[in-house]
């Protein structure tokens, strides 16, 4: 049984479609990549799977509970900017990523004290522990990208969704954020859903590549059609998938 | 000054320090009361009181309009209607109304400063980035947790911001009530003593009032910087 179902989905901001008929399903600890060019829905679609947007006509489920309405704990999300509260330090906005379900949304006493070490743990396994008390103004980049993944993390989401999460970060700080990502999951296990620009790091990082694109162009009308899934990539083994046997062969292998 | 000693229309430096030394130290002949300082005293909690109203309450709308929209769409036009209303012409009715006593005083410098706080904050949080706001629902915050460990210590430095440039008008209007019906305060004695051509009191009331403007503004922008260090600085 899936985990993520995405069954007929559309979405039309006034009369213009963005996505059309998007069917799609996923398994839990799949990573999925979508690509497309700009303006094809890529964020839509994100959007709505983070609930932040209800579809015109279809639905999304995850882990076969009802439609989100609004976003939730289960889902997390890293924006390409803004993911992290600039008047937190960099401890407390991993904090916060636990203390925010809460009625005040802090923690006081005991259980502060012990949400600080949870969240200094997190910080060193981010590569932040050394500037746990500064805030995120100071940081670089990608440091800022690595708290913002490591704060959505302590709030222990179903599914991730990372959009664009690495298009502001140089080439280099890119690819030790990809080490840091792949380290990540194959730690937690967990759903991800990733929207870039890069191809290389689309099938790099993903399990799957989903294309976003218009498959139907009305010349008088080009806003009628809106875009959908128009390839599903199996990106696993460096994207040659088939490689392994799945079934019993009785073959003699060389050992 | 050497053809006329006793000028009274531009007195000499030495005379605004005489006079205002005189002032600082010596009491009312009648009371005994040293009014320099009652009169500071005097208006400065109408003005504290009407700053700290305007700004709890501004604080309050302006949350409330920035974060809900329901409440934008009923109140944000009833405000931009409402500020347009010159306070100053709304005075007399102040006085009928609440009578000459303090409470006129601070309601003039609540309606005076309120409609700009009030609008000044609703933008500051709506320009708050829908991405924190969204990102806060993500990890589980209601509303109301989002309105105060997200919303409010974003806007908490504006507020102080705006305090700051609102503390002009709130002058103004505090001088303007007290000239016209008071029997204490430093517009009140400054208008006083214009029946007197007094022109060193009336120097020394103006040299005072702009130092205490000064030490107040220049205390709110150290408040902001140490208690938000994180919001970029301002001037």
């Amino acid at each position: 049984m899936s985990f993520v179902t995405v069954s007929n989905v559309f979405q039309s901001y006034g009369g213009r479609s963005i996505i059309e008929r998007v069917n799609v399903s996923v398994d839990e600890g799949e990573f999925i990549s979508i690509v497309g060019a700009s303006g094809c829905g890529k964020s839509t679609f994100l959007r709505l799977l983070l609930a932040q947007e209800r579809p015109t006509r279809g639905e999304i489920r995850i882990a076969r509970a009802e439609p989100a309405v609004e976003p939730g704990l289960d889902r997390g999300i890293v924006f390409q900017r803004y993911s992290v509260f600039p008047h937190m330090t960099v401890r407390e906005n991993v904090v916060a990523g636990e203390s925010f379900r809460t009625r005040w949304g802090r923690f006081f006493g005991a259980e502060l004290i012990a949400a600080r070490a949870r969240a200094d743990e997190t910080l060193q396994r981010c590569g932040l522990d050394h500037v746990a008390d500064q805030y995120p103004a100071t940081l670089s980049g990608g440091m800022q990208q690595r708290l913002a993944i490591g704060q959505a993390l302590a709030a222990r989401p179903r599914v991730l969704l990372l959009d664009e999460p690495f298009g502001a970060l140089d080439p280099g700080t890119r690819l030790s954020m990809h080490e840091f990502l792949t380290d990540l999951r194959v730690e937690t296990g967990m759903t991800v859903f990733m929207v870039t620009h890069d191809l290389e790091e689309a099938f790099k990082l993903g399990d799957r590549v989903l294309v976003f694109d218009k498959p139907r162009w009305d010349p008088q009308d080009p806003s009628l059609h809106g875009a959908t899934i128009t390839y599903d990539f199996d990106a696993r083994d460096g994207g040659i998938p088939f490689q392994t046997l799945k079934e019993e062969t009785h073959v003699l292998e060389p050992s | 000054m050497a053809e006329n000693p006793a000028d009274k229309l531009l007195p000499a430096p030495s005379t605004v320090w005489d006079t205002a030394v005189r002032l600082m130290t010596e009491g009312d002949r009648r009371s005994g009361r040293i009014l320099f300082w009652h009169d500071t005293w005097a208006s400065l909690k109408r003005l504290g009181l009407g700053i700290g109203i305007s700004a709890s309450v501004g604080l309050v709308f302006g949350l409330l309009i920035g974060l809900l929209p329901l409440m934008r769409s009923f109140l944000a036009q009833f405000v931009a209607v409402l500020s347009m209303i010159p306070p100053l012409a709304l005075l007399p009715i102040l006085f009928i109304v609440f009578g000459l006593g303090e409470l006129s005083k601070v309601v003039l410098i609540v309606v005076g400063t309120l409609p700009f706080l009030i609008r000044d904050l609703s933008q500051r949080t709506l320009e708050v980035p829908q991405e924190l706001l969204v990102k806060g629902q993500t990890l589980g915050a209601s509303s109301w947790v989002i309105a105060l460990r997200v919303a409010l210590p974003q806007v908490m430095p504006r507020l102080i911001q705006a305090v700051r440039l609102s503390l002009g008008p709130a002058w103004l209007f505090l001088i303007a009530a007290e000239a016209i019906a008071s029997d204490l305060g430093l517009g009140y004695r400054i208008f006083l003593v214009r029946r007197y051509l007094a022109m060193d009191v009336i120097l020394t009331y103006v040299i005072w009032i702009t130092i205490l403007a000064f030490l107040i503004d220049w205390a709110l922008r150290w408040v902001s910087r140490r208690f938000f260090p994180w919001a970029e600085d301002g001037l």
